[in-house]
């Protein structure tokens, strides 16, 4: 186990990158507490696999240090870092059986018999594939071929870092379930530190203590996921997180609050910075219906079962609201209120209201 | 009610009759050439299996099929590794892909009887550029029109430089259909360069692997033109494969009747040692 540090992390895959847009990577400083459960959240092409393959060292970064514990390791290829990776795609060595697979990486390195079999024993029950343990891996159904690579990363109990690469990918939606629980368990037990890559909120959040959110090759935020609910420092991670996500509308500054569709609209806080383009940022979660306030016609009404989305046309711009209770009409004019202290202002993307005294 | 529609034998049947007269006539026609004695003039004595007996208990024939399981033999144990250690040094990206792969094709685009005949005259000892090396140069005494060992060394040599490129394709097919994942998983996991090849890249080569062997198996086996075209099946009987051997009694002799039944022998043990190699190799998979 071991504290992963990142600094001045650079990466470009171009012989010579002349600009940020040439880097997959742009400036990445980032501690890993040993132990720790980290979720890598971002859209498709963030630069989340890149950095998760620096991590592993099956890329060496074009600038900056990765250290273990302070040991430099920018340098140093991947089996000898001392780390496991499972795949998106389950890889398992299919004219093997399941116990040759799961001893594998403890033979490559010379461990004695006695101590295979006892590691080897403690996986398997772990993950519960005890009654496969002879059988050849490849006639396994993929979610036991995941869990077997997952075994493989595990059976080391010297390594400094477990990843996982958007492993549920191929996974059955009714098995995924179980394997994220699992997973969960697994990091509870073995305390080791994991990285789980994904682009699919509910699993970040799930198995995460600490999510890392990216977009374009930046941290746009790391937070633990009610942090990343309740107070979003970009609105990237606003509308990426959520289900729907973040309003994000536009609207000037107005006398220590916003001013949206021409009405005023009360802030968490304080405004601070200036210039730029502002923003107002809420969660559909705290946009109600109400007597009085913004006037908008609804658009549309999607039941998704324990409540409803309600998108309302605010002059040009869309409003969505999640309410629960009693439903508008498509078409019927409606006040919308929004709750001040979840309204934010976002001035270019970033955060720019303070919190109201001590109410966070 | 179920009512069964009879049009599709019109669609099978201009198939099956291009079938029957190209391989269903054919194979019977030489059905009853083996079993009968025939002076011309086209009158025909019933002969039974005699024919047959004759061929297998032949001196002639047991060596030129023991001539023809070690020609296939060794082309087999030189064409598989070679191929595989060709395919496994190719580039895997970028501008030298085509290239090699270009020039790995084109030895099996030129014509099979161009290609004894290129290699008759580059190893003729007086004026091909090998045998004058060879004699002239290096002053080894290389010529494949006296020497059976030199003969034997050049139609191998030949089919190597013909037919590996097959071998080196398929398992190049192969190598290229590995997700980068299981190289990744496999320097994670520790493994050396020969572990990679035995758990990884072997076992994705498996299937092409086995319609490699399958293909030069039969292939070599019923091999004619090329060592037709270079040494004739000499020196003395040193060359001659089976294909050469039956072409001699066929045409050569005009017994037409030995040389049926030995068509169906040959067919025979070419039809029963692909089977065998077949069901061997891909055993494993059914369990």
């Amino acid at each position: 186990m071991a504290k992963i540090t990142l600094s001045n992390l650079r990466h470009s895959y171009l012989p010579n990158p002349s600009g940020p847009v040439d880097y997959a990577l742009k400036e990445i400083d980032l501690d890993w507490q040993d132990g720790g459960a980290y979720a890598l959240l971002g859209p498709s092409g963030c630069g989340k696999s890149t950095l998760l393959n620096i991590i592993s060292g099956l890329l060496v970064p074009s600038e900056g240090r990765i250290l273990f514990d302070d040991r430099d390791v920018t340098d140093l290829p991947p089996d000898q870092r001392n780390i496991a990776q499972v795949f998106q795609f389950p890889v398992i060595y299919d004219t093997m059986t399941v116990r040759d697979n799961l001893a594998f990486p403890l033979r490559n390195r010379g461990v004695d018999q006695a101590r295979i079999a006892a590691r080897v024993a403690e996986i398997a029950a772990m993950l519960e594939v005890e009654e496969m343990l002879d059988t050849r891996a490849s006639h396994l159904s993929p979610d036991n071929k995941q869990k077997i690579s997952m075994g493989r990363g595990l059976v080391r109990d010297d390594v400094n870092v477990v990843m996982f690469d958007e492993p549920l990918t191929v996974i059955d939606p009714h098995l995924k379930w179980k394997l994220r629980s699992k997973l969960k368990e697994l990091h509870q037990r073995v305390k080791a530190t994991m990285i789980y890559v994904t682009h699919d909120q509910t699993e970040a959040l799930t198995f995460a203590d600490q999510v890392v959110v990216m977009q374009e090759g930046e941290v746009v935020q790391i937070g633990t996921p009610v942090e990343l609910f309740e107070r979003p420092q970009h609105t990237f991670v606003g509308h990426f997180i959520g289900s729907p996500g973040m309003n994000v509308l536009p609207a000037e500054e107005h006398g220590g609050g916003a001013r949206f569709q021409g009405r005023h609209v009360a802030l968490e806080g304080a405004v601070t910075g200036q210039g730029g383009t502002t923003q107002i940022g809420i969660r559909p979660e705290f946009v109600s219906l109400a007597d009085a306030g913004l006037p908008a016609r609804v658009r549309k009404v999607s039941d998704v079962g324990r409540h409803a989305v309600v998108e309302a046309m605010v002059g040009d711009t869309p409003v969505k609201a999640i309410i629960e209770g009693e439903l508008p009409e498509q078409g019927a004019e409606v006040h919308l209120a929004f709750r001040p202290s979840h309204t934010r202002l976002y001035r270019d993307g970033w955060l720019s209201t303070e919190v109201e005294g001590a109410a966070q | 009610m179920k009512t069964e529609n009879q049009k599709a034998w019109f669609f099978v049947l201009p198939v099956l009759l291009l079938v029957a007269f190209n391989a269903l006539v054919p194979i019977m026609t030489v059905v009853n050439y083996s079993v009968q004695e025939t002076f011309g003039n086209n009158v025909f004595f019933w002969q039974g299996l005699d024919w047959f007996e004759q061929i297998l208990r032949s001196d002639r024939f047991q060596a030129a099929l023991g001539r023809q399981f070690l020609f296939t033999f060794l082309i087999l144990i030189i064409e598989i590794p070679l191929g595989i250690i060709i395919a496994l040094s190719m580039p895997k990206k970028g501008m030298w892909v085509p290239v090699c792969l270009v020039l790995m094709a084109l030895p099996m685009l030129i014509p099979w009887n161009v290609v004894g005949a290129m290699w008759n005259i580059f190893t003729l000892p007086k004026i091909g550029l090998l045998g004058y090396f060879m004699n002239d140069v290096l002053g080894v005494n290389y010529d494949m029109t006296q020497d059976p060992l030199a003969a034997w060394i050049t139609i191998i040599v030949m089919d190597v430089w013909h037919w590996t490129s097959l071998v080196v394709l398929l398992s190049y097919a192969g190598l290229v259909s590995i997700p980068d994942a299981y190289y990744q998983a496999a320097k994670i996991d520790g493994a050396s360069p020969w572990k990679v090849f035995r758990y990884i890249q072997l076992p994705k080569m498996k299937t092409v692997l086995t319609i490699a062997i399958l293909l030069r198996f039969m292939d070599s086996f019923n091999i004619y033109t090329e060592p037709f075209v270079l040494t004739g099946g000499g020196p003395g009987n040193s060359t001659t494969l089976l294909s050469i051997d039956l072409v001699k009694i066929a045409l050569g002799q005009f017994d037409l009747g030995p040389a049926a039944a030995m068509s169906l022998i040959y067919f025979a043990i070419t039809l029963l040692v692909s089977w065998l190699f077949y069901t061997l190799m891909t055993k494993d998979d059914a369990k």
